[in-house]
């Protein structure tokens, strides 16, 4: 039931690149993902700037295989999906029990809204192809059944924190030998749903977003899919290059506070960040790097900043939020940071915070402005909060 | 584990304790909708205004769940929905498309996302604990629910409420129907098990359960097992793993004194059921349920629902008496569920 759960493999797509070499790049040189809405066809392309994945959908589906009909969702969920599991190189797949368990906060949506378009006008209109997938867990289905994993599959959505759980109920999947592998985290195609849901909650930065500045204005949203392959550690030890980070911590708590902000004094992100601490073992002092969930947004910055004074106490990590460079992914973040996170354990590195230009008056520490290359990581602690007051944290430990 | 307490808000009367002692309500048509509480004597009034019908049903069927088991906070909240809010959905994406984008209010856009039910009974609750939403179409609670049993035997919850909601709105039951998941005509739901058609009724519900780790002596039943399965090969597949899971349990099918089946009335989906009638589940007692809740994603928890309720009343209820029963003392009951053929379930429970 304790056993080590292993990391053998990472896969991502985002807006500032489409494999993790080339996120890594961006994220070692300041290149951030946001600009003008190309894919996207919304009337707010010149207002809002967003962090798209730079490809087309015809790109993507030949990038992954799947036709170009379906969600874009699953186009990038499979893209990174498939990526995690070329990472982890397990010779003999087909003989463990293998599950995939994936995260999105709303499915097809981004095909829903077409068939939309029809059947407003007339009920008995809008292709049905296009509303087929609506539901998440189709999403998750088409990526399994082209992944070929059929053992354990299931899709989370609680907003914002929804590829941190799904990895971590992945890990828990393990535990109790229920499957061997799991390739887990999640996937959001930017939609006009959501990007004019975060506008009319006034929370949408028109300017590149400035995550932890006193002077921030909001969330740029953006889009891609980032998984991990998790492995017992029977097969880790099985495997040519063996693994050598672990999901060491993790916790969901809830901050009840309200549908949609975070209470003052972010009770929900300090339950979530002690409650992994408490799983791991570990102690505040021994956490390396926080990636944080650092949206840019009033609310959520100073909420999550001040539970990390109350937990860290003087002693602080260092720290970041790299949605500075991809946008707030929403369901696919979790999974995108926790790609992150390794990446830093695996590299030795941390990524800037950019844009930072004043501190928070408020809070005691300041993120990380530039990249810190080759220094020595054992910890690093990815957060993920979201609507709902749902609060994931997870912390990746080197062995 | 142990099911202490429910609620369930179902197109039956379910709501409440008792036994249920009433005649099945009937509907004509194939759309079957629940019959929706008081919702006053669970929510402040002042807060059910704002709340979308789904998020009303959810609330009040985990608020019942709870004072029966007369627990205030829960050590984690565990949803489960397929389709999730979907009028708020609905409604958002309607405006967001008449109005090309502009006079959007967010309310609805707030509600629409799919943990909302659990958001808010933690909101209501104050309960800081663990909040987890499944969303994986006929594995939403099934996800939901071994969540709990896991959560449970990993030492991190010694109860916890869980359960699942799904809301037929016209919009969805239009499209449903036109990807062809209904039967067409007069279709009384009792009929719906002599039919030869294609296509099944439509249904919804709000049922929440609360998990224990100890027993106590108002318990429904004991939850001993729960198993998925997904896109069975062929018939033989699923024999096995019904095998399988019996033998992963000790129990000899001969020990099992009921089978529930997702039978529905789709002439294709239900050979299955008739299939394992004859082969590892023949001569067993077996009932059905879904002419009673409808089709849909997390109907299993009605079945959960009523399997519980057969094992503490010790008695087949009235609202399904009118299928032949031997009445004799039931203690271990098998329910057998899929769902479009994709999302198969198993669940294993037993008398305390």
């Amino acid at each position: 039931m304790n056993q080590p759960v292993f990391v053998a493999g990472t896969g991502i797509i985002s807006a500032i690149g489409d494999n993790v070499a080339q996120n890594l790049t961006a994220l070692q040189n300041d290149h951030a993902g946001m600009g003008e809405m190309q894919q996207l066809n919304s009337v707010h392309k010149k207002r809002l700037p967003v962090a798209e994945v730079k490809l087309s959908n015809n790109q993507l589906a030949t990038l992954s295989g799947l036709p170009n009909l379906k969600s874009r969702t699953a186009l990038l969920s499979l893209v990174a999906a498939k990526e995690a599991l070329a990472n982890a190189g397990i010779e003999n797949l087909q003989s463990l029990r293998c599950g995939f368990l994936s995260a999105n906060s709303v499915g097809g949506m981004d095909k829903t809204e077409n068939f939309f378009t029809d059947f407003i006008a007339d009920n008995n209109k809008g292709r049905l192809r296009n509303v087929v997938h609506h539901e998440c867990g189709s999403v998750t289905e088409l990526v399994a059944d082209a992944l070929g994993i059929k053992d354990y599959i299931s899709t989370i959505s609680t907003a914002c924190s929804s590829s941190a759980n799904s990895i971590f109920f992945a890990a828990r999947l393990i535990r109790n030998n229920i499957i061997d592998v799991a390739v887990a985290g999640g996937a959001d195609s930017l939609t006009k749903f959501t990007l004019n849901g975060f506008n009319t909650l006034m929370i949408v930065d028109e300017q590149f977003c400035q995550p932890f500045d006193e002077n921030r204005r909001g969330l740029n949203l953006g889009e891609g899919a980032g998984y991990l392959v998790l492995v017992s550690e029977k097969v880790a030890a099985s495997l040519k290059n063996k693994p050598n980070i672990i999901l060491s911590g993790y916790c969901n708590a809830n901050d009840a506070y309200h549908q949609t902000a975070s209470s003052p004094d972010g009770t929900g992100s300090f339950l979530a960040m002690s409650g992994a601490l408490n799983k791991s073992g570990l102690q505040p002092a021994d956490i390396d790097y926080i990636n944080l969930h650092g949206t840019g947004t009033q609310n959520n910055d100073i909420a999550e900043g001040t539970a990390i004074k109350r937990l860290f106490n003087g002693r602080y990590p260092k720290m970041s939020s790299t949605k500075t460079f991809t946008g707030h992914t929403l369901g696919a973040s979790g999974g995108i940071e926790a790609v992150f996170s390794v990446m830093a354990l695996q590299h030795g590195v941390i990524f800037p915070n950019l844009r930072l230009q004043t501190p928070m008056a408020d809070l005691p520490f300041v993120p990380e402005r530039q990249c810190i290359k080759n220094i020595k990581l054992n910890h690093v602690l990815s957060n993920s909060f979201g609507f709902g007051g749902n609060c994931s944290s997870l912390i990746f430990s080197k062995v | 584990m142990y099911i202490r307490a429910t609620g369930n808000i179902s197109p039956q009367k379910t709501f409440g304790h008792g036994p249920m002692d009433d005649s099945p309500v009937v509907y004509n048509g194939n759309r079957l909708t629940a019959i929706e509480p008081e919702y006053k004597d669970f929510i402040d009034p002042k807060l059910i205004r704002r709340m979308s019908r789904i998020i009303r049903m959810g609330v009040a069927a985990a608020m019942e769940c709870l004072h029966e088991a007369a627990i205030k906070t829960p050590d984690a909240i565990v949803t489960g929905t397929a389709y999730g809010c979907l009028d708020d959905t609905h409604s958002f994406l309607s405006k967001m498309v008449q109005f090309n984008e502009e006079l959007l209010t967010p309310t609805a856009f707030i509600q629409s996302t799919h943990n909302t039910i659990g958001a808010q009974i933690g909101l209501m609750l104050q309960c800081n604990n663990y909040n987890n939403a499944f969303v994986h179409r006929g594995f939403s609670f099934e996800s939901a629910l071994l969540d709990a049993m896991m959560l449970i035997k990993e030492n991190d919850a010694s109860n916890v409420l869980v359960g699942a909601i799904d809301e037929i709105i016209n919009a969805s039951h239009t499209i449903l129907n036109r990807l062809g998941l209904y039967k067409q005509g007069n279709i009384c739901n009792l009929d719906i098990y002599q039919s030869t058609s294609k296509g099944t009724i439509a249904g919804e519900g709000a049922t929440f359960f609360l998990l224990a780790k100890e027993a106590s002596n108002t318990d429904y039943a004991k939850l001993d097992g729960l198993h998925t399965f997904y896109k069975p090969a062929n018939a033989a597949e699923v024999e096995q793993q019904v095998n399988n899971f019996l033998q992963k349990h000790h129990v000899n099918i001969s020990e099992i004194n009921l089978i529930i089946t997702g039978k529905n009335g789709d002439v294709a989906g239900d050979k299955i059921y008739d299939t394992l009638s004859t082969s590892v589940l023949a001569g067993k007692q077996t009932i059905n349920y879904k002419h009673l809740c409808g089709e849909y994603p997390t109907a299993a928890t009605f079945a959960v629902w009523l399997a519980a309720h057969i094992l503490k009343f010790k008695k087949l209820p009235a609202i399904i008496s009118h299928q032949p029963s031997s009445q004799k003392n039931i203690k271990k009951v098998l329910v057998y569920n899929h769902y479009m053929g994709i999302h198969h379930s198993l669940y294993l429970l037993s008398a305390c």
